[in-house]
């Protein structure tokens, strides 16, 4: 901020000030910037408020809450227990496998999703009539319902469901689809296919925004120097894309390794725990087994493990210089 | 810059703070204080139920003048959620719904106040009573009860004798029932045990067969341990065959959505349902029904008794208001009224003579034959709902091939934990 700008364009409510000028000039800057201050922070305060109550407080709580055996239900006050519900959950099978379904969730469908997305982007930034429509229809299942896609999707895959009737049909009835859900080695490949089906449609918007930043000189160019369609995308698509790329792969793996609400509607975590996930097994000892520390101490976990896989993330992805 | 941030975090947190303390603690007057009492109902998505219950309490309210009560309806599936938050809100309405065998949990969390009625429970049956401790905590106006319904010209074509209530199938006859009636070669799975249900379904439908074998959820003496019981050889024994029903080809692994709708357009043989399908059935079926106990797995059969119970919280600023309203309730013709609208079976005899197809001789008589013959109460204890969520994920795993010894050993591992992270529930 200039100094003479704020001198002239505010009224001194200080004139008696005996201070000498360079000094009045300062306290004049303060004050102007103190009131910027306050405005901004006034017009911050809604959000501020809200988040702080419902996520910073919750969080705060749940801390706290996972080194005691607070419960939903119980007629006792909540008691320290110290470590206990950590040692109880690093002794549990199902934290494990747990582990091992979100990991494999994630190792798949975060590259799947993510460039299942960028070639739906490709495709559809170009200017050919009826771009839109296939704008929308990629994008239709993101603003549909997480639970609704899966209730229908559980006919899909149901026994004598859709996908069955169609592998019949097109094998001429020698092949003989799964039960895709209540088969533990189909049940989590079920679930990831969906996911990617249902996820793609979001990230491909955020990729076509960043196509949109890359210059359309660069492309120009090329194609002056007469360079491959992989060329193209490899040198110029590719590199342009680097800001983007690395929102994606964090919001879609944050998204990979909570989840729960497909396990929920669909499976339960079952058959014989082959899709069961921190965040499901979170809910259940929460909600149905009354265990809020329990809950929490997991929930603990959870978070300590995003925050480290996104700092990895991070770093890997940052900008070298 | 830096301090004045921080004063302003400090400063939006503490009001942020305080807001969310207000709201828990702004607890206002108890409910029932100015005479007007609330009752919760987890019907709300059960029209003839509800509208059952609001003629009640419309005929209480018209009936006197010292006390008002107020219906409020919630979707089942949303309906204990409520009650859990409200009654750490203490803002717990007056009567209350309550699912029988959580009473023991509400009772120990103290929601609930014993109940002073001046009816004569001893003629109710007794899976209408939520007991905690030998104190009755909540009453129920009806009970419903599990029976295996087939057609008897399918049974006749198999040559399977249709079992009766003195002569209930055993597990020998049973198996071969399913195995002739799978032989006819019409169906896919003749058995439909309802294996899609989830939730509540699984110890309510499952664990009276697990007692029918001679196995249980836990040490009923004091309710402290499961280790014995529900990994006993006989427990392991009902793995195995439930297991086995699915690995013959007798049931599906996951059935139908909906186990009678499949049974009604013959997609399968026999079908494990309540009396709330049997009017639906003898109304499709007629003479043809066939309403069968369930069957003899050692101890003789064994179905789950309790279902949907009314008591006073401890909150209510009116219990004598509440307490009256249940006597009112529980008068013969309401009984009825409730038992009639939804199909379920009226919790004494003398109600059961105002309901047609209860009173002696009637068709669905045979259903309250079977609550009063094979009832078993779920545990009562407060760690119920933990054991509960425990039972289904062991059937889960072991529908879906787990080895019975080991998933029940499990869910006896972490019931016992959780009994004795809770200091057995004594008080």
């Amino acid at each position: 901020m200039n100094t003479s700008l704020a001198q002239t364009t505010l009224p001194n409510p200080s004139h008696d000030d005996p201070a000498p000028a360079p000094q009045q000039k300062t306290s004049i800057t303060s004050r102007y910037k103190s009131r910027e201050q306050r405005t901004g922070w006034l017009m911050l305060s809604p959000a501020v408020v809200l988040l702080v109550l419902f996520i910073l407080i919750p969080a705060v709580l749940s801390f706290g809450l996972a080194f005691t055996n607070a419960r939903l239900i119980s007629p006792h006050p909540a008691t320290f227990v110290g470590m206990d519900n950590f040692a109880r959950l690093f002794t549990d099978e199902t934290f494990y496998r747990s582990l091992v379904n979100v990991a494999y969730f994630a190792l798949i469908v975060v590259p799947l999703q993510g460039g299942v997305a960028l070639l739906m982007a490709i495709l559809i930034n170009t200017k050919v009539r009826g771009v839109t429509f296939f704008r929308t229809l990629y994008f239709l299942p993101v603003v549909t319902s997480m639970v609704v896609v899966s209730l229908l999707w559980m006919f899909i895959y149901s026994k004598d469901g859709l996908l069955n009737e169609i592998i019949a049909k097109l094998s001429f009835g020698a092949l003989q689809g799964a039960d895709w859900l209540n088969n533990p080695s189909t049940a989590l490949p079920a679930i990831m296919l969906m996911s990617v089906w249902q996820g793609a449609g979001f990230h491909m918007i955020i990729w076509l925004s960043g196509l949109q930043t890359i210059s359309a000189e660069l492309y120009e160019a090329a194609d002056l120097d007469g360079v491959s369609r992989w060329q193209r995308f490899r040198y110029i698509t590719w590199p342009g894309l680097a800001a983007t790329r690395n929102l994606i792969l964090i919001t879609i793996t944050i998204q990979a390794l909570s989840l729960f609400t497909q396990i929920n509607v669909m499976t339960q975590g079952g058959p014989l725990d082959a899709t069961t996930t921190l965040v499901y097994q979170a809910v259940r000892s929460g909600f149905k087994q009354q265990e809020t520390a329990y809950a929490s101490a997991i929930s603990l976990v959870f978070f300590a493990l995003v925050l480290i896989i996104s700092a990895i993330q991070r770093y890997l992805t940052r900008e070298k210089s | 810059m830096k301090t004045r941030f921080t004063r302003l975090l400090a400063s939006s947190l503490s009001v942020a703070a305080l807001t969310a303390g207000l709201a828990g603690c702004g607890a206002g007057p108890k409910d029932g204080a100015n005479g007007e009492l609330t009752l919760w109902t987890h019907n709300a998505g059960n029209a003839p139920e509800l509208d059952a219950i609001q003629e009640v309490v419309d005929a209480f309210n018209a009936s006197q003048d010292n006390a008002t009560i107020k219906v409020q309806a919630f979707p089942q599936d949303s309906y204990n959620d409520s009650v859990v938050a409200a009654a750490s809100a203490n803002k717990l309405p007056c009567l209350v719904d309550i699912d029988g065998p959580n009473v023991p949990n509400w009772a120990w969390a103290q929601y609930l106040r014993p109940l002073e009625l001046s009816t004569d429970l001893s003629k109710h049956l007794d899976s209408t009573l939520g007991n905690w401790n030998g104190t009755t905590y909540a009453v129920g106006t009806y009970d419903v009860a599990l029976s295996l319904m087939a057609r008897k010209s399918d049974l006749d074509a198999a040559g399977v004798r249709g079992a009766t209530i003195e002569k209930p199938w055993t597990k020998d006859e049973f198996d071969a029932a399913l195995a002739s009636l799978k032989a006819l070669g019409r169906w896919d799975y003749p058995l439909d045990l309802g294996t899609a249900g989830t939730g509540e379904w699984t110890p309510y439908a499952y664990s009276p067969l697990l007692q029918s074998f001679g196995g249980d959820l836990i040490n009923r003496d004091g309710a402290q341990s499961a280790d014995g019981y529900l990994n006993s050889a006989p427990a392991v024994a009902w793995g195995t065959w439930f297991r086995g029903l699915v690995e013959q080809g007798y049931m599906a692994q996951k059935s139908g959505k909906d186990s009678t709708l499949d049974f009604l357009n013959h997609k399968s043989a026999i079908v494990y349902t309540g009396s709330w399908a049997a009017d639906k059935a003898r109304e499709a079926l007629g003479d043809d029904l066939a309403v069968m106990p369930s069957v003899d797995l050692g101890t003789g059969p064994k179905i789950g008794g309790g279902s949907w119970q009314w008591g006073v919280s401890t909150g209510c600023a009116n219990p004598e208001a509440a307490m009256d309203y249940l006597d009112f309730s529980l008068r013969s013709e309401n009984i009825a009224k409730v038992a009639k609208a939804t199909g379920t079976i009226p919790a004494t005899d003398a109600a059961a003579e105002l309901v047609p197809g209860f009173e002696p001789g009637g068709t669905n008589r045979i259903l309250m034959d079977f609550s009063k013959k094979f009832s078993v109460l779920r545990p009562e204890t407060p760690a119920y709902a933990f054991i509960s969520s425990e039972f289904e994920k062991a059937t889960a795993d072991i529908l879906a091939g787990a080895v019975p010894q080991k998933a029940l050993n499990r869910a006896v591992k972490n019931i016992d934990a959780n009994i004795k992270s809770n200091k057995g529930y004594t008080n």
